[in-house]
């Protein structure tokens, strides 16, 4: 805290006001604390609708149920990607970014107007794009591939989006140059704000990529340009597509990290460690375009190889240290409060009560057990052919986006509601079981569609018993299961959403206020008994036979899993 | 922690701990084989992805899928060309090229091959971009309107298998399919 209190003594300026946290101290500036608001909020309300289309698609997925006609299936697929996907993600990553800039740098926030304006673009980018999807005609998938056309408020829609996120990411840089400039923080630079920079790099990349897609199509659907090269489109539209995903690993470890950090008390076990793992993120990730070129024409097998491996699998290397180091820095904050017995005490008397701790180390397993793991045999240039477009790709993606980021995005929610909206989590009892609730119905849509595309179901498709097909195909029994698990898994998760858009909404409207002196907060923020009192980096004693047996158990795992595919592949017919 | 400055103010000096450094050791390595095995399975295995592509027409293209099917239209013995569902049946020549074309919403023609024989199959769309999903082997290629992609395939079990067009195609996206049938 020492570094915080002497920043107040150099960063005070005129025109802002500030506030203290009484139960964090850290020092807030109105303004960085508005634009956190707004932009949580927006995000929340973008997850309900989207979140809501979702269960609306699961249920229609699932044979025995399909809810929707074709044509509104189709459309509300459409606007379930773009809700959640961009909505959702990018509202609340720059709510992260401007929480990792300001609120953690003790800073005032850089060129508050400008950001409101990028609010306001971003606001109506979204708006707009739903307009477009609901008038029903740009029923084209969240990836638009051409020659299919939306209309010219689809693209536009995007474009203004993406501007207003660009605008937002470059507050958060000029907030970083504040911060130094006004000495509010000694020394370098905490690691969640290192990996909220890291997102934040990746964000222009990918933002750049979708305006220098997204211009030109645009053009054509006015009628300006003739033509989109198809091939062209998907692989710049990718380098926004799934780099976009990248911004949200990168802000989601800074989230595991943070919420290590301020319910157990974690620090990283070597800081030089994981900053390179981030770092490796900035290199690498970008590549990830060639992930969903595998199975195109077009494209020379060395190109794919090095893209989709993101050269050598170096960025995977950060995910599998991030991997070690999150669990790890947790137990040994855990040994540290007193938990020693056995290999797992650390982790059976860890805070599970607190939705935030709960909702990290469920999207911290998930997301390496189920989207990492996939992930990789997914983007493993033969493998893909066995699964490219089938309903494992939306498996694999719900593990990493919604058991992952998501999952850990509602954790620091609860933290943000107390220490942002000051208002203490109404119904902590409810919100106690909230994560569990999301978290299984997430794992389980992941799985059970991971499975039905392993028996070749196709995604994207309103129909998968084919009744109205020329040629008649019968999937197996064994897929209409999966589907079946998949729509219920959904209808939990949709359970679990609606109990964290409950309990955050009616915190901020209606919880105990916390801003009054002397107000208590019954929500349990941070265990003061839980604080690790000790320095660790590099100690020579340190011990971590949990983190060990865990890691052991996600490597073996993964080398089963990939060569189980390998097996798979060999078995299939022949063709080069 | 995490969210502090690190508090060793030189902790980029600071020794990595044994059990970090293992485990970026063994990432790296995995990472490594991981790469390299794709490469050896271009020598190893026998499935890997053709990269011979041409661009061509759509219409060019739509115009010698015609021409290829009215070339090997298969006949029944009493000289009736034979159809399934209202689709001809085209046998091309063993080792030969077969082409199939994906347009809203059907692959076209049906193919019949021989098992363990090869085969230059050309793949392209008409319209719009579609995905080739082959069941139940479940073999998945993207189909592009535009450009002509050519798989050497060889079957090697026989029966009647599905095609099942899993790229969004508009509306009657869900009808799209076709088949390819494998004789002894």
């Amino acid at each position: 805290m020492t570094t915080i209190d002497q920043g107040a003594l150099n960063g005070t300026r005129a025109g802002t006001s500030w506030r203290a946290c009484r139960f964090s101290g850290l020092r807030i500036e109105s303004s960085a604390e508005a634009l956190i608001k707004v932009n949580a909020v927006a995000a929340v309300l973008f997850l309900a609708l989207g979140g809501l289309m979702g269960l609306m698609v699961a249920l229609t997925r699932w044979p025995a149920v399909q809810l929707l006609p074709a044509e509104w299936f189709y459309l509300v697929l459409t606007g379930h990607g773009a809700n959640v996907l961009l909505f959702w993600i990018i509202f609340f990553e720059i709510a992260v970014l401007y929480f990792a800039s300001a609120v953690i740098l003790g800073s005032r926030l850089a060129a508050p107007k400008i950001a409101w304006f990028a609010f306001l673009l971003m606001v109506v980018g979204a708006v707009m794009a739903n307009y477009a999807v609901l008038r029903g005609d740009s029923t084209v998938m969240f990836t638009s591939y051409p020659p299919m056309m939306a209309s010219q408020w689809f693209y536009l829609s995007l474009i203004i989006f993406a501007v207003g996120a660009l605008i937002a990411v470059f507050v958060f840089f000029a907030t970083l140059v504040v911060a130094k400039n006004e000495r509010t923080y000694d020394g370098s630079v905490p690691l969640v704000t290192f990996g909220a920079i890291t997102a934040g790099i990746i964000a222009v990349f990918t933002l750049a990529s979708g305006a220098i897609i997204l211009i030109p199509t645009w053009l054509w659907s006015l009628g300006l340009i003739t033509n989109i090269d198809t091939l062209m489109y998907k692989v710049v539209w990718w380098g926004m597509g799934h780099s976009s995903q990248q911004i949200n690993v990168s802000a989601h470890v800074s989230i595991w990290y943070a919420i290590g950090a301020m319910v157990v008390g974690a620090k990283p076990l070597s800081e030089k460690v994981s900053r390179m793992a981030f770092f490796m993120y900035i290199l690498f990730l970008q590549l990830a375009s060639a992930h969903h070129i595998l199975a195109e024409p077009g494209m020379s097998s060395s190109w794919k190889i090095v893209n989709t491996s993101y050269m050598m699998y170096l960025a995977v290397m950060g995910s599998m240290i991030h991997g070690l180091t999150v669990p790890g820095a947790i137990e040994a904050a855990q040994r540290r409060n007193g938990f020693t017995r056995g290999a797992f005490e650390w982790l059976t008397k860890a805070p599970w009560g607190n939705p935030a701790f709960a909702g990290m180390f469920l999207s911290l397993v998930m997301f390496g057990f189920i989207g990492g793991i996939s992930g990789v045999v997914l983007g493993t240039e033969q493998l893909n052919v066995l699964m490219h477009n089938t309903i494992y790709v939306p498996g694999h993606f719900h593990g990493t986006v919604v058991a992952g980021t998501t999952l850990a995005f509602m954790a620091m929610t609860y933290l943000v509601v107390p220490l942002i909206f000051q208002r203490d989590i109404l119904w902590p009892g409810l919100a106690k079981w909230q994560p569990f609730v999301f978290g299984i119905g997430a794992g389980g849509i992941s799985l059970f569609m991971m499975g039905a595309g392993t028996l070749g179901v196709a995604r994207r498709h309103w129909d998968m018993s084919l009744t109205d097909a020329a040629h008649a195909y019968e999937f197996p029994a064994a897929a209409y299961l999966m589907m079946g698990l998949n729509g219920i898994s959904a209808i939990m998760a949709a359970v679990g959403g609606v109990m964290f858009i409950v309990i955050v909404v009616g915190s901020i409207l209606a919880g105990p206020r916390l801003d009054q002196p002397g107000a208590k907060l019954t929500f349990p923020l941070h265990d003061k008994s839980r604080e690790a009192v000790s320095e660790y980096g590099s100690h020579a004693t340190l011990k971590l036979p949990g983190t060990l047996i865990l890691v052991g158990i996600f490597f073996a795992c993964f080398i089963l899993y990939y060569f189980v595919n390998w097996k798979y592949l060999s078995e299939l017919w022949l063709f080069n | 922690m995490a969210i502090h400055p690190p508090s060793n103010r030189l902790w980029w000096k600071e020794p990595i701990h044994g059990i970090e450094l293992a485990w970026i050791v063994i990432a790296f390595l995995w990472g490594l084989f991981m790469f390299f095995f794709m490469i050896a399975w271009h020598f190893i295995g026998q499935q890997n992805l053709s990269n011979e592509t041409y661009k061509i027409k759509p219409e060019v293209y739509a115009e010698r899928v015609e021409a290829f099917a009215a070339e090997f239209q298969a006949v029944a013995d009493d000289g009736t060309p034979l159809e399934e569902d209202g689709v001809p049946v085209v046998r091309p020549p063993v080792g030969g090229d077969a082409y199939i074309l994906a347009r809203l919403w059907e692959f076209w023609p049906i193919l019949e091959l021989k098992k363990g024989e090869s085969y230059r199959i050309h793949l392209s769309s008409a319209d719009w971009q579609h995905g080739f999903s082959l069941q139940p082997t479940n073999i998945n290629i993207s189909v592009h309107p535009g450009y002509e992609h050519i798989i050497t395939l060889t079957p090697t079990e026989s029966g009647s298998f599905g095609i099942v067009c899993n790229e969004f195609c508009g509306i009657g996206h869900h009808t799209m399919t076709g088949r390819i049938r494998i004789v002894d």
